[in-house]
């Protein structure tokens, strides 16, 4: 006989969510980001953001043809690779770079691994070490100030520059192209502080940057977003509207970015300090605004295929982010450590997920 | 009073708008019922009559096999017609005693002890055994059994199940405003029978007046208390309920009594009342009849057997064509191919979706994206399992705690791959027991 109704085991009832709607409520939560980032630099920017989203989207379209699986582009997951890709490309760079980066985050990050669900590293983060790799100089010079602002959030850095008399290259560099990330990384360097003090005659110049970058008038523009920096990273403000989205849509968990952000806030709060510009509350606020921090860790530490899924996990995984962030920042080579830190923990989440096995409800302890 | 609840969980629409005004009404008796021998959780009862034989209301008409078995009883007067398979209310085809009615309704004698609350336990015992009465809230465990500890086991606490989490079903709800003073003598025969000391009620925040009008009749009671919790499936499942309730953890793989609790359902109270008081047989209850597309929504109390396509019919019958037909709630219950089903001991609900509701999920790779790790109330991995599980690595899918999960459906109800995790899981136990039957 047949049925008479579909018949199917229980639960009869979903809460109608989908991958699909998961991947475009955080595409729409980086918008507030893309408009500050048109606002800052215009369309440029836009330009580079969605090639980098149009060529993922492609670059896995074309990928799934030849593999003979179907196509699931209209999931959002390349469109928001490509986006997220291209976020963390600055918007003085060449248009073929963010193409490059998305082909080779899909192939070679997503792709290979059989797509959606199997790659071990956060593709877009990927893609991004691949440029850095390949194109240091494309990926690290050419910053371009946000409309209204200087590129290092110090607004009075550069006018500076020009009234001094032979500057070194490495000062010169300091003065008009830096990152607050790169001024923050350039004066760990106190011999060089020491010979920029000398050359300003007695100014203390290079005391006098160091504490500028924690002044509140900094941090405003760090927070607003109106300085150098990648696509998707400058604007605090914007990131963390969206951030609140997706929190409050249960489409991201608070763990990860609590625990990231909550480690760089007391690891640089005691050890971000330089010289006698000993540590101040404003230090965590700088390290939490400047860089990708804030994108990193509400848009990429969250990506639920590379990140633990117990819950102790997700907990050490933010603290191993957040340590690994101030230690690149602080020790390390780079003036930023985000995309890196969270790389390597991708790497660890097998790891950490089989040390940190749930004990089910009501089990007792061996 | 604070609310109480346990961790996990989902928070499903409660839609129980359709049927939790519509005040209790007895269903006429039928013309015909069919009566299963498998309504409980063990041996199926053995039939004691035989096809032509003429039987009243309320009599035996089969017996249990064995101590986790119940008997069974008519619940029309009329005659056997018919003992073969039928179907059962949980999708498949069992064994079952069709009567055709008479149209007399005649009853059995009953009787009215006035002395009901001080009858020795043993004879309490007894009487709930002769009425086969088993869990009515789902699982259908006979009730004589759990009330039977082995010796030396204390228990200090019974629970009566109120809290009816799945979604749509008022049954227990509307007998709880309805008979509210009869569930509580019940809940005090099962406390004198384990020996309990304290009594406890839960009942869920979203029942405001249920909560209302028990606390009232238990006001002047010492030892018996309504509890509050707050609104989350699956609270009803036993584990669940006794750690909202008490902060107790049942072990893993362990009983209530484990840690010294008995649980109940406020239905299954209410049949101990009358199997205790007036010798009264389980042979009817209440069910919703509900869903968007029933014309009338409605709690019923219908004689058990009573086909699912009469209760539809009696309720005005359905508005638009019916997509799915569930025996139960949408969350635990069981879809039916067609509605000539008897109801059970154990049937709570009749939800009726519409064609757009039932419509099959499409399975995506999973995206680890960790939401049926956050709602699993037992504290699972439910992706890993149900992964095992489809990959046939039986051995694995038990290391994760295949045994451990109680099938509560929290994780495929939020998994947005849509993929069927709690039904690999069931395909697993099932596999598993069957993997432990052939080796033994």
């Amino acid at each position: 006989m047949k049925d008479k109704y579909l018949v199917s085991a229980a639960p009869h009832v979903h809460d109608g969510s989908s991958i699909k709607n998961v991947m475009w409520n955080v595409v729409l939560a980086l918008v507030p980001a893309l408009v500050f980032a048109v606002y800052y630099w215009g369309l440029r920017a836009l330009m580079l953001s969605l090639t980098g989203a149009l060529s993922a989207v492609i670059a896995e379209a074309l990928i799934q043809k030849w593999r003979k699986v179907p196509i699931t582009v209209h999931d959002g997951s390349a469109f928001l690779t490509g986006l997220l890709l291209a976020f963390n490309i600055h918007v003085g760079a060449p248009i073929w770079l963010p193409m490059v980066g998305a082909v080779f985050a899909i192939g070679v990050g997503k792709q290979v691994f059989g797509g959606l669900g199997n790659n071990p590293v956060n593709p877009a983060l990927l893609g991004r070490a691949f440029l850095l790799a390949s194109w240091p100089t494309r990926m690290t010079a050419g910053w371009v100030a946000a409309k209204g602002g200087a590129i290092s959030g110090i607004n009075n850095l550069s006018r500076i520059a020009t009234d001094l008399p032979s500057l070194s290259p490495k000062a010169y560099e300091l003065l008009t192209g830096a990152t607050p990330l790169n001024v923050a990384k350039t004066l760990r360097d106190t011999s060089f502080v020491a010979e920029i003090n000398a050359k300003a005659g007695g100014l203390e110049l290079g005391s006098r940057i160091l504490s500028s970058l924690t002044e509140m008038e900094t941090l405003k523009s760090l927070f607003w977003g109106n300085i150098g920096g990648c696509i998707g990273e400058v604007s605090a403000f914007a990131l963390l509207l969206g951030a609140a989205y997706l929190l409050v849509r249960n489409i991201i968990e608070w763990r990860i970015p609590l625990f990231y952000i909550g480690t760089v806030f007391v690891l640089s709060f005691f050890f971000g300090g330089i010289g006698e510009n000993g540590t101040s509350l404003m230090l965590p606020f700088f390290h939490i605004f400047a860089g990708g921090l804030l994108l990193g860790a509400f848009f990429m530490a969250t990506d639920y295929t590379t990140t633990p899924y117990t819950k102790t996990g997700r907990i050490i995984f933010g603290i191993g982010c957040g340590l690994l962030t101030i230690v690149i920042r602080l020790v390390g080579g780079y003036p930023e450590g985000v995309s890196y830190s969270i790389l390597l923990m991708n790497v660890f989440t097998p790891l950490i997920d089989k040390l940190t096995m749930p004990k089910s409800f009501g089990k007792v302890k061996k | 009073m604070r609310l109480k609840t346990f961790p996990g969980g989902i928070h499903p629409h409660d839609e129980k708008h359709y049927s939790a005004a519509a005040a209790i009404s007895e269903f006429p008796p039928p013309a015909r019922v069919q009566i299963h021998l498998s309504q409980h959780i063990g041996a199926p009862s053995a039939p004691i009559v035989a096809v032509g034989d003429e039987v009243k209301k309320g009599q035996k008409i089969a017996e249990a096999t064995g101590f986790v078995s119940i008997p069974a009883h008519a619940s029309i007067s009329g005659k056997v017609s018919k003992i073969a398979k039928m179907l059962h209310p949980t999708g498949i085809s069992s064994l079952a005693i069709e009567i055709l009615s008479d149209g007399k309704n005649e009853m059995i004698e009953l009787i009215d002890d006035p002395n009901y609350l001080e009858l020795d336990i043993a004879e309490m015992k007894e009487r709930i055994g002769a009425a086969g009465i088993c869990g009515m809230g789902g699982a259908g465990f006979p009730t004589l059994v759990k009330l039977s500890p082995p010796e030396g086991t204390k228990i200090d606490t019974v629970i009566l199940n109120g809290v009816e989490c799945e979604p749509y079903l008022t049954s227990d709800y509307r007998l709880m405003l309805e008979r509210g003073q009869e569930i509580i003598q019940g809940l005090k025969l099962i406390m004198k029978i384990v020996g309990a000391r304290q009594g406890v009620i839960g009942i869920e925040a979203n029942k405001p007046d249920a909560i209302a009008s028990m606390e009232k009749l238990v006001a002047s009671e010492k030892n018996i208390f309504v509890q509050p919790l707050k609104l989350r499936y699956p609270q009803g499942a036993e584990k669940q309920l006794i750690f909202a309730a008490t902060r107790r953890k049942v072990p893993a793989g362990g009983l209530p009594m484990a840690v010294g609790v008995v649980v109940q359902n406020v239905a299954t109270a209410f049949a101990i009342y009358e199997a205790i008081r007036y010798k009264k047989p389980l042979i009817e209850r209440v069910i919703s009849v509900t869903g968007k597309v029933v014309n009338k929504p409605m709690n019923l109390l219908a004689p058990i057997g009573t086909l699912f396509s009469e209760l539809l019919d009696y309720c005005g019958g359905a508005k638009e064509a019916v997509g799915k037909a569930i025996s139960g709630g949408p969350m635990m219950g069981f879809a039916l191919p067609s509605l000539e089903a008897g109801m059970s001991k154990g049937s709570s609900g009749l939800v009726l979706f519409d064609e757009k509701a039932a419509h099959k999920m499409q399975e995506h790779n999973c995206i680890r994206c960790s939401r049926c790790v956050d709602v699993c109330p037992m504290n699972l991995i439910p992706t890993i399992i149900a992964n095992a599980v489809k990959y046939k690595n039986l051995d694995e899918a038990v290391n994760a705690g295949l045994n451990d999960c109680i099938k509560c459906g929290s994780c495929a109800y939020v998994c947005p791959a849509q993929i069927p995790l709690v039904q690999y899981i069931d395909t697993g136990k099932i596999r598993y027991a069957e993997e432990q039957r052939k080796s033994k």
